[in-house]
């Protein structure tokens, strides 16, 4: 066991864990943040995407130890004061998602993206996810969204 | 926009507003807990709990469901297991079986409820997939939800509607024809001061009433609710991390379940040696005839205790493979079931300027929902809770009953949101395992499958052969159609060509008869059997047109005289901007159409084909479908969406490698699934037809993309693909003929 401190959603976060142990799975059980999936375990579909220190990562192969004195942001921390994120405003306005299961993996992806580029070509944007996977097809209006969220700033 | 803006979609037990509350505060919430208000509830007690209100109960309208009947031996209720619920506040709770995958029935379904009892949508509640608590429902599949179990509901709602509008009558002292009704509220027409609330007359009244099956449904002139463009209703939920699906259930002293697996299908467990793991501190080990799981309260650790298990299998030689499973399944195939035989084929060859005989392959594709199956079960007092990622809520619940040899009445199964199905949800596999180790442990269990389980326990689309023989007479027309369908059954091979000599002949069904065919689990994907059929019947047609050396579209429309079919065809001509010419005409373009589950579907596309490597690229595809009233035009154009994305995946890239029963695909850096980088221009569209009832719309979309994009490599490059998927392997190989 050790003591991992970082950041979480805003919060500074003390864990006494197993420092091995990933970063999805102690978000997922001891955190109870249940809003990054499991869908591959390896990486490949990015289901289980957090943001850390600004960058979208796959939690899934990021250990607990990793994110010690990093700054974590899963999805339950992106809506502020009880407002929907605007990507996450968009996402509703564009009916972008279906089963809705990759969709935390993709709006922190783009969400990544926004930061380091607040007007990306839709060329960039279909670059930026072309590893998140959506099994029920709603990459059209996924793209849509994350274009309306850019043109909203 | 306010984050509440929705209330919370299936289950509605609430629990995902309780963890939105911390999620909000920024706090680490506690792990989700489904709150049971009523956790082993009877049925006569959640009554009680409801309290006073109107219970609805459906009975069963003729037509579609005595289809049902006769093939469950069970139907919508007859007996009181089914409702609506009216609560004195005026909001209603829409029970139904069905479950909300991602096809947008928790929103459509409401529409219908609201439209039909004469209320907003908002006050509409939808409690999904709970056996205890809704109506008995074979499952979701087959696009079946909206045009079957959508009479029952809108019937129960209309009935809702008379029984208020006349309870409201006798409180206003008035006839029915003096009263109008705006969203739940009935108002005297002349004189609006006097009005009465539907929760009102609820609430005062408690009755219970059947539905007599003859209520008059809202006619599509007079929609409010239905036929207009909603947002998903689960969309705030979703977007924010809240929305539970099985794997997100917490029960409290819960373990996570990892099970021994086989390296292939056939495989017998000789020795195993357990030792290691059971050296490993709070880990628990299940052996119970073919079940040996390991558990611990860290999903991670029953990993890493299952890893130190070792066993050794007898692995069968492997008898076939991907590439030599065509061959075998035409030698296994059983006996045809011959359909719509017409004419005289032998009559219909002689008057033929051009023969035509091609034979069309596709291999086995994986349902690949990004959740994994997965189920949580306890069992409590006697009672079997089992939350499931399940299509199949009420078969699931049997399955467990046999499995631990228990009344289905003491299986309870509750179904969170589904993260995709596409038919392979069906099983319930995962479910059984988690009842089975949670009764044997007297611990909640969850079993959440591997990527790899999930490849290796997948109910395949099934691998298929389709011969076609056909041939075209002097004027252009089709003289003859023999076609014969190996394994993927007869969905998509009706003959909507107007063909005067024709023969269809189905060798086996999709879902694996005969036993043993397959060397291993295949079932429905969405829309079973119809891509298939649809691939080689559409890849047929353009091949005669172009023989015959008429234009593609030109070539349908002249050998077709259904209305509908004509109809849609030429409005996705018009909105693609078809113009005539003899394919091979070098743009690139193709076209298919079809009917699935009741819906006629005109698909058109254009590809790019890189020649020196084969690779193709899907630039647009304009898709028009004829479904009859539809209920939410913004849910029916994302299901077409989601056809045309998912489908480039089965006509380019999915297929499973394997050899005998070991399959060789277990995780997305081998099995392709299409990506934002094949994203095309997608144009789809309803044409309206309010004469209809409403028809299927999860599926038809899907089932011309294979047809669609052969047409259009073929018209690109004069290559001619027999074979799904059209890898770039194959489109080279074509191309050098």
């Amino acid at each position: 066991m050790e003591t991992i401190r970082f950041t979480l959603n805003g919060r500074p976060t003390v864990l006494e864990v197993d420092g091995d142990r990933s970063l999805l799975w102690v978000l997922r059980t001891d955190l109870g943040l249940t809003g990054a999936k499991f869908g591959c375990g390896e990486g490949h579909c990015g289901a289980c995407t957090v943001i850390v220190d600004w960058q979208a990562v796959r939690s899934c192969q990021l250990s607990i130890r990793d994110v010690l004195g990093k700054d974590v942001l899963t999805i339950e921390g992106l809506a502020q004061g009880g407002r929907l994120h605007p990507l996450q405003e968009s996402f509703v306005a564009r009916d972008a998602l279906q089963c809705g299961f990759c969709t935390p993996g993709m709006i922190l992806t783009a969400y990544a993206l926004l930061l380091r580029n607040a007007q990306p070509s839709r060329a960039e944007i279909l670059a930026a996810l072309e590893d998140n996977l959506c099994r029920c097809g709603a990459h059209k209006r996924i793209v849509e969204a994350i274009e309306r969220a850019a043109e909203r700033g | 926009m306010a984050e509440d803006r929705f209330e919370g979609g299936v289950g509605g037990d609430g629990v995902a507003g309780r963890r939105a509350a911390g999620a909000e505060r920024g706090e680490a919430a506690a792990p989700a807990v489904w709150p049971d208000a009523h956790p082993v509830l009877a049925r006569r007690d959640f009554l009680k709990l409801l309290g006073g209100g109107i219970l609805i109960l459906f009975t069963v309208p003729g037509g579609p469901f005595a289809l049902a009947e006769a093939q469950r031996r069970r139907s919508y209720p007859t007996d009181p297991n089914a409702y609506l619920h009216i609560a004195a506040d005026g909001s209603v709770t829409v029970y139904t079986g069905k479950i909300e995958m991602g096809q947008g029935v928790v929103t459509s379904l409401a529409q219908m409820a609201a439209e039909e009892l004469g209320v907003a949508l908002e006050v509409v509640r939808m409690v999904m997939g709970d056996t205890d608590l809704c109506p008995w429902d074979m499952g979701t599949f087959g696009s079946m939800s909206t045009p079957y179990f959508g009479p029952a509901l809108r019937a129960a709602a209309a009935e809702a509607r008379a029984v208020l509008m006349s309870l409201a009558a006798e409180r206003l002292q008035a006839r029915e024809d003096e009263l109008v009704l705006e969203n739940g509220i009935v108002f005297l027409r002349a004189d609006r001061s006097k009005w009465v609330a539907f929760g009102q007359l609820a609430a005062g009244e408690k009755i219970a009433r059947r539905v007599a099956g003859e209520a008059r449904l809202t006619p599509p002139g007079e929609f409010h609710v239905m036929g207009k463009p909603v947002w998903r209703r689960d969309a705030v939920e979703k977007v924010t991390g809240r929305a539970i699906y099985a794997g997100d259930v917490r029960a409290p002293g819960m373990l996570y379940a990892r099970v021994l697996r086989p390296p292939a299908h056939g495989a017998t467990l000789k020795r195993v040696d357990v030792s290691a793991a059971e050296r490993m501190p709070g880990v628990r080990i299940v052996e119970e005839n073919d079940l040996l799981a390991v558990l611990h309260e860290d999903p991670e650790q029953a990993a890493k205790a299952l890893e130190s298990v070792r066993a050794e299998y007898e692995v069968p030689k492997p008898a076939v493979d991907h590439t030599s499973i065509f061959a075998h399944l035409v030698s296994v195939a059983p006996p045809a079931e011959e359909l719509d035989p017409r004419g005289d084929l032998a009559a219909g060859a002689g008057k033929s300027r051009i023969v035509i005989e091609q034979r069309y392959l596709n291999g086995y594709v994986a349902h690949a929902p990004i959740e994994t199956h997965t189920a949580l079960a306890r069992s409590q007092d006697g009672k079997m809770t089992v939350w499931p990622s399940t299509q199949t809520p009420f078969p699931t619940q049997e399955r467990i009953a046999r499995a631990l040899d228990l009344d289905p009445g003491d299986v309870r199964v509750i179904t969170p949101f589904v993260g995709g199905g596409f038919g392979g949800k069906s099983a319930g596999l995962q479910a059984e395992e988690a009842a089975r180790l949670a009764a044997i442990t007297g611990r909640p269990v969850q079993v959440a499958w591997t990527r790899a389980e999930e490849f290796f326990y997948d109910t395949f689309r099934p691998a298929a052969v389709v011969d076609v023989r056909s041939g075209v007479d002097q004027a252009g027309k089709i003289a003859f159609w023999d076609y014969a369908v190996y394994f993927a059954g007869s969905r998509g091979t009706d003959q909507y060509y107007d063909v005067p000599n024709n023969r269809i002949r189905v060798h086996g069904e999709w879902m694996g008869d005969p036993a043993g065919a397959h060397p291993f689990a295949v079932g429905p994907w969405r829309a079973p059997g119809a891509n298939t059929n649809t691939f080689a019947k559409e890849s047929q047609i353009d091949t005669m047109a172009s023989r015959a050396a008429i234009d593609p579209l030109e070539f349908r429309l002249h050998n077709l005289s259904a209305a509908r079919m004509l109809r849609v065809l030429r409005a996705a001509a018009e909105r693609f901007g078809w113009k005539s010419a003899v394919a091979p005409s070098g743009r690139g373009y193709g076209i298919a159409c079809g009917i699935d589950a009741g819906t006629y579907v005109a698909t058109m596309a254009e590809v790019e084909v890189e020649r020196e490597t084969g690779r193709v690229r899907v630039k647009r595809v304009v898709c028009a479908q004829d479904m009859g009233i539809v209920v939410n035009p913004e849910g029916a154009t994302i299901q077409m969406e989601g056809c045309v994305m998912m489908g480039l995946g089965y006509a380019l890239a999915e297929e499973v490698r394997f050899e005998g029963g070991n399959i060789l695909d277990r995780n997305f850096d081998t099995y392709a699934l299409p990506r934002f980088s094949w994203l095309p221009e997608i144009e789809t569209f309803q044409i309206r037809n309010d004469e209809l009832a409403p028809q299927g719309g999860g599926e038809p979309a899907i089932t011309g993309m294979g047809a669609v994009v052969a047409n259009a490599i073929f018209d690109a490059t004069g290559a001619r693909l027999l074979q799904l998927p059209m890898t770039p392997e194959r489109v080279l190989a074509a191309m050098k003929g």
